[in-house]
């Protein structure tokens, strides 16, 4: 009798790219909710306008690199991009800059590296730091919670400021546009206040501003779902998040009057959604374990150095980009020990 | 060594073995000030005049330089040359002599020069070398002017701005302007810009070249049809 055989592995496989793909933006839905609440609809007509652009663009580059088309749109992975991209730009972004910066992360970053799994940079990110470089303007007009909003747009308000390009008569950016935390705080303290002044203001909540904490607390709660189905591991998170507490901490026990509460890190800006959804990226980070590990805390440490000393009040995207840069070179020297043999032979 | 033809020699410059597109050589004041079409027409000019001066020199002496101090001399006289250049650029093209500053002296480390110092005027006759600087400089400088606009286009909307400090005040309209309201995408003007902008020049050169080897194989494959056909009645 004859048993049927297969080749190893003989487990059945966990994960493939599209159920990755589709837990990730399941996981991101919470946190989305959470900012069209505190910020109205603008994020969610910016993520369907970079979703529809990001395929279409997949589509384009798939044919004209004769791959099959249907395949690479089917995994979800541009989709992902897109939502990445739409949740860190501003709710009220103009639309053409979100084709464009979703056509830049989708074709240069992503398709002419060779697609899927073969591109060095973070697309979503590298795109956020074209546009912010480029257009520094529009990409700062960022809205105050809604609690601290007193001029919320309806949602036929906001596709109008959005497509037309200028915001419903009777209204101006300086009457509706409010400073993210980070460059809140970043202003007051570059005007010499002491953080026990700063935090007088009714923007502030219990770790970060009020809004802002919660959207990052919704993110924390989808990216524990995805450490808990092993969509992404421990690794990253968990070292991004140290190392930016523990350079806060100790920068906050040196000077407790110029540098906020290490949460107020943590619970501000990008640092949650970075560290669970954009650090993670499985194809621009490290890969061994102990690399994980050294390429989230020197993330970690980037974001808090470059928030504190660079020019720019958030951190996360030239953070994840530089150690994308450096991910080929950590991964090198961590290869783990392969069993059997001494260390440095193979 | 057999001595190239004219004629290849000027497609090797200008195409073949351009030395931006092909070699990779002087990529610091190309990335550096291609920022808009005049300052790279200006750097290109003030290569070229350098490339074609010191090949002819370099060409002239090669039979009395020893070998062992060839590299020095070679140095010696591109540094000249480009002192030179500089004095007069300082003289005649002030505005664009302050725009363009550091990179003027830095000609002298341009690989292309010294590259071509070596791999071609040393080793031929002086018609041959000056052509060969003449192609290269040139191929070059389209490069720096094709790479200076496409920044200038797409990063101030805006092409031959400036034009008045090559070409003298009458030049001022030489400036064309693309949309009353285009702000202007700032990374194209800087770094980043110019090595996006260089790598989707040589992807393009690398296409053509790929399209035209294509049509020259059908070619030969029609021309060779016949042949073939009749070996096989």
């Amino acid at each position: 009798m004859e048993f049927p055989t297969e080749t190893s592995p003989h487990t059945a496989r966990p994960n493939s790219v599209d159920t990755v793909m589709l837990r990730v933006i399941l996981a991101l839905i919470p946190g989305i909710v959470a900012m069209v609440w505190y910020f109205g609809w603008g994020t969610l007509i910016n993520i369907l306008l970079a979703s529809i652009t990001a395929v279409t663009a997949e589509a384009l580059v798939m044919k004209l690199r004769h791959k099959p088309v249907l395949f690479a749109i089917s995994d979800l992975s541009a989709v992902v991009t897109a939502m990445l991209f739409a949740i860190a730009v501003p709710p009220l972004l103009p639309w053409w800059l979100t084709v464009l910066g979703v056509l830049f992360a989708i074709v240069v970053v992503k398709q002419l590296y060779g697609g899927l799994g073969y591109n060095p940079f973070n697309p979503a990110m590298a795109a956020y730091v074209l546009l912010l470089i480029s257009y520094p303007v529009d990409m700062t007009n960022w809205l105050p919670p809604r609690m601290l909003n007193d001029h919320p747009l309806g949602f036929i308000q906001t596709l109008h400021t959005i497509f037309a390009g200028h915001l419903p008569a009777g209204l101006t950016w300086d009457t509706v546009s409010g400073a993210t935390p980070l460059d809140e705080m970043r202003t007051q303290l570059d005007m010499n206040r002491m953080i026990s002044e700063i935090r007088q203001s009714p923007l502030w909540g219990d770790f970060g501003a009020r809004g802002w904490e919660w959207i990052g607390n919704w993110f924390l709660l989808g990216g524990l779902w995805l450490l808990y189905k092993r969509v992404i591991s421990w690794h990253i998170p968990v070292s991004m998040l140290s190392g930016l507490i523990v350079m806060a901490g100790l920068f906050y026990i040196a000077d407790p009057n110029t540098h906020p509460f290490p949460l107020f890190h943590m619970f501000s800006g990008g640092a949650i959604l970075g560290a669970f959804f954009i650090a993670t990226d499985p194809v621009t980070a490290a890969t061994t374990k102990k690399g994980q590990i050294i390429y989230g805390a020197a993330i970690g440490v980037l974001v808090f150095l470059i928030r504190t000393f660079g020019g720019y009040p958030d951190a996360v995207a030239f953070a994840v980009l530089l150690m994308n840069l450096a991910a080929p070179t950590i991964d090198y020297y961590t290869q783990p020990r392969v069993f059997g043999h001494k260390r440095g032979q193979t | 060594m057999a001595q190239p033809g004219f004629g290849e020699i000027i497609r090797d410059g200008l195409w073949n073995n351009n030395q931006a597109l092909v070699a990779l050589l002087g990529l610091c004041p190309l990335l550096a000030v291609t920022n808009t079409a005049i300052n790279g027409l200006g750097l290109g000019l003030a290569t070229t005049a350098v490339l074609v001066l010191s090949n002819g020199t370099v060409s002239l002496i090669r039979n009395l330089v020893r070998q062992e101090v060839r590299l020095p001399v070679f140095v010696l006289i591109i540094a000249s040359f480009v002192t030179a250049i500089e004095l007069s650029m300082q003289a005649w093209f002030y505005d664009l002599y302050k725009i363009l500053g550091i990179f003027i002296p830095l000609i002298v480390t341009n690989c292309t020069i010294i590259g071509r110092a070596e791999a071609f005027a040393s080793r031929n006759r002086l018609l041959p070398s000056l052509l060969d600087g003449l192609a290269m400089g040139i191929g070059s400088t389209l490069v720096l002017l094709v790479l200076g606009g496409m920044r200038e286009i797409v990063g101030q909307g805006t092409l031959f701005s400036q034009a008045h400090l090559m070409f003298g005040e009458g030049a001022r309209d030489f400036v064309l302007t693309f949309g009353k309201d285009y702000k202007g995408m700032l990374v194209a003007i800087l770094p980043p810009g110019a090595f996006l902008g260089l790598g989707l020049l040589i992807a393009l050169k690398n296409i053509i070249d790929k399209r035209v080897n294509q049509a020259r194989a059908v070619r030969a494959d029609r021309a060779a049809m016949p042949e073939t056909e009749a070996q096989a009645g």
